[in-house]
C-alpha cells in the first residue's frame, strides 16, 4: 500500500541514509528538478551507491530520472537498474511511445544485468497537457508501468496557468489520470502539496484526491508524511460497518452462499473489496504506520 | 593516470568534499573533525576504489563531514571520473 511517496533530492547523502526512518511508505530518489545541471553525476553515482548499500527495510524505492529529451537520460537509466530499485519515475510521459522506449532500454539493461524481465517496474509521470490526453494510452502501453503520477507544477506551467490552493485548475487532470490508472488496473500518485507550513491543506487536498480515486500522494518533506496517512485513516462508523461485511462475506462463504446481507442491504464483491480495503487502512492507521 | 584538478562532494552534514589532483605517487591529506577516529578506514577505502579504477598516482584530499563510506566511496568515484573526463578533454 503505496500512500506516501516521499521526493529525496538524490545529491543529498543525509537525507538519502535516513531515507527508511521517515516512515513514508516509499521514497523517491530524484535525480531530475531537485539536482542542479552540473552535478548530475554525483548524483547518479550517490544515489547508486545507496540503493547497493543501504538496506531501506520495507519502504519501497523509486528513483526519478531525468527525461528522455535530456543527455542525461539513457547515463541514469544504466546506471540505475543493475541497482535494482523498486521503481523508475520517468518524467514528461506525453504519450506511449515516451513510455515504450525507456521501456525497450529496461528490457535491455535487465537482460545485460541478469535480472528477470520487468524486474524494475516504471512509474509514468503525467505532467504535459498531451499527457494527460493520452493517459488511458500511456498506462495501457506496457505491463511494466505499474502507477500513473501526476506532476501539478509542470502541468500548470504547461497549460499556462496558475496552480492555486484550491487545485480547481487540475480538477480535470486528476479525474483523467485516476480514471486511467484504475481502468488499468495500476496506482494513481497525486502530485505534490507544495507549502510545508499548510498542513491542514494538504490533509484536505489528500482526502479530496483520495476521493477521485488517488491510491498515494507525494511528499516534500519528512513532516508531510503523517498528514498524508492521516487522510486515509477510515472514520470509526466506515470500519464497523467494513468490518460486519467482510465477517458477512466471510460467513456467506463458509456457508456456500453466494448472497451476502448486511444492516438489510444486499452486498456484492466489489463492496466486499472496499471493506477489505477500508479494513486494511485502519489497521496500518492502528499500527502507527 | 589523471590530467587536472577535480573536486565532488559539499561541506554539508553527511558529506564530505574530496579532491582530487595528479601526483606522482598516492598522496592522503584528511580534514575534519571525524578525520583522525576514521583514518584507518578512509585510508583503505581510498586504496580500494584506486585500486578499482586502476590508478595510483593521485593526491587524494579529504573533508570529512561524517560521511558515511558509501558516500566516501561515491563521492571519491565521481571526483576521479571528473578527473578523467577533464583530462580526456585537454
Amino acid at each position: 500500500m503505496l500512500r506516501s511517496m516521499l521526493y529525496i533530492p538524490g545529491n543529498n547523502p543525509a537525507m538519502i541514509q535516513h531515507a527508511p526512518i521517515f516512515g513514508a511508505d516509499s521514497v523517491l530518489l530524484d535525480l531530475e528538478d531537485a539536482v542542479a545541471l552540473s552535478e548530475k553525476d554525483a548524483a547518479r553515482d550517490l544515489v547508486c551507491a545507496f540503493l547497493k548499500g543501504l538496506d531501506f527495510g520495507g519502504t519501497v524505492v523509486t528513483v526519478r530520472l531525468n527525461g528522455t529529451d535530456t543527455p542525461f537520460f539513457e547515463e541514469d537509466l544504466r546506471a540505475v537498474v543493475p541497482c535494482r530499485p523498486d521503481a523508475v519515475r520517468l518524467p514528461k510521459c506525453s504519450s506511449p511511445r515516451d513510455v515504450l522506449a525507456c521501456d525497450a532500454l529496461m528490457a535491455e539493461l535487465e537482460r545485460e544485468s541478469g535480472l528477470e524481465p520487468g524486474r524494475v517496474k516504471l512509474h509514468a509521470m503525467i505532467e504535459t497537457a498531451r499527457g494527460v490526453s493520452n493517459a488511458q494510452a500511456i498506462a495501457d502501453s506496457c505491463p511494466r508501468v505499474t502507477a500513473l503520477t501526476l506532476g501539478g507544477q509542470d502541468l500548470t506551467a504547461d497549460m499556462g496557468v496558475r496552480k492555486t490552493r484550491e487545485g480547481r485548475e487540475l480538477f480535470t487532470a486528476r479525474c483523467l489520470v485516476s480514471l486511467a490508472a484504475r481502468a488499468a488496473g495500476i496506482d494513481a500518485f497525486d502530485t505534490v502539496w507544495a507549502d510545508v507550513n499548510d498542513n491542514e491543506g494538504l490533509l484536505e487536498e489528500t482526502k479530496a484526491v483520495i476521493g477521485l480515486g488517488f491510491s498515494g500522494k507525494a511528499a516534500i518533506h519528512p513532516g508531510q508524511i503523517a498528514w498524508i496517512h492521516k487522510a486515509f485513516v477510515p472514520e470509526a462508523k466506515e470500519i464497523g460497518k467494513a468490518r460486519r461485511i467482510v465477517e458477512a462475506a466471510l460467513a456467506a462463504e463458509a456457508e456456500g452462499r453466494g448472497v451476502v446481507a448486511v444492516d438489510g442491504k444486499m452486498v456484492d464483491a466489489p463492496v466486499v473489496k472496499r471493506a477489505r480495503h477500508t479494513l486494511e487502512m485502519a489497521r496500518l492507521a492502528e499500527e502507527g504506520c | 593516470m589523471i590530467q587536472r584538478i577535480a573536486q565532488a562532494g559539499t561541506l554539508e552534514s553527511s558529506d564530505c568534499l574530496v579532491t582530487v589532483s595528479p601526483a606522482p605517487t598516492l598522496e592522503l591529506e584528511w580534514r575534519g573533525a571525524t578525520s583522525a577516529l576514521f583514518a584507518e578506514r578512509n585510508r583503505a577505502l581510498v586504496e580500494s576504489v584506486l585500486k578499482e579504477t586502476g590508478l595510483s598516482g593521485v593526491k587524494v584530499q579529504l573533508q570529512d563531514q561524517g560521511a558515511l563510506e558509501l558516500t566516501l566511496r561515491s563521492r571519491l568515484k565521481t571526483a576521479l571520473e571528473r578527473a578523467r573526463k577533464e583530462g580526456a578533454r585537454c
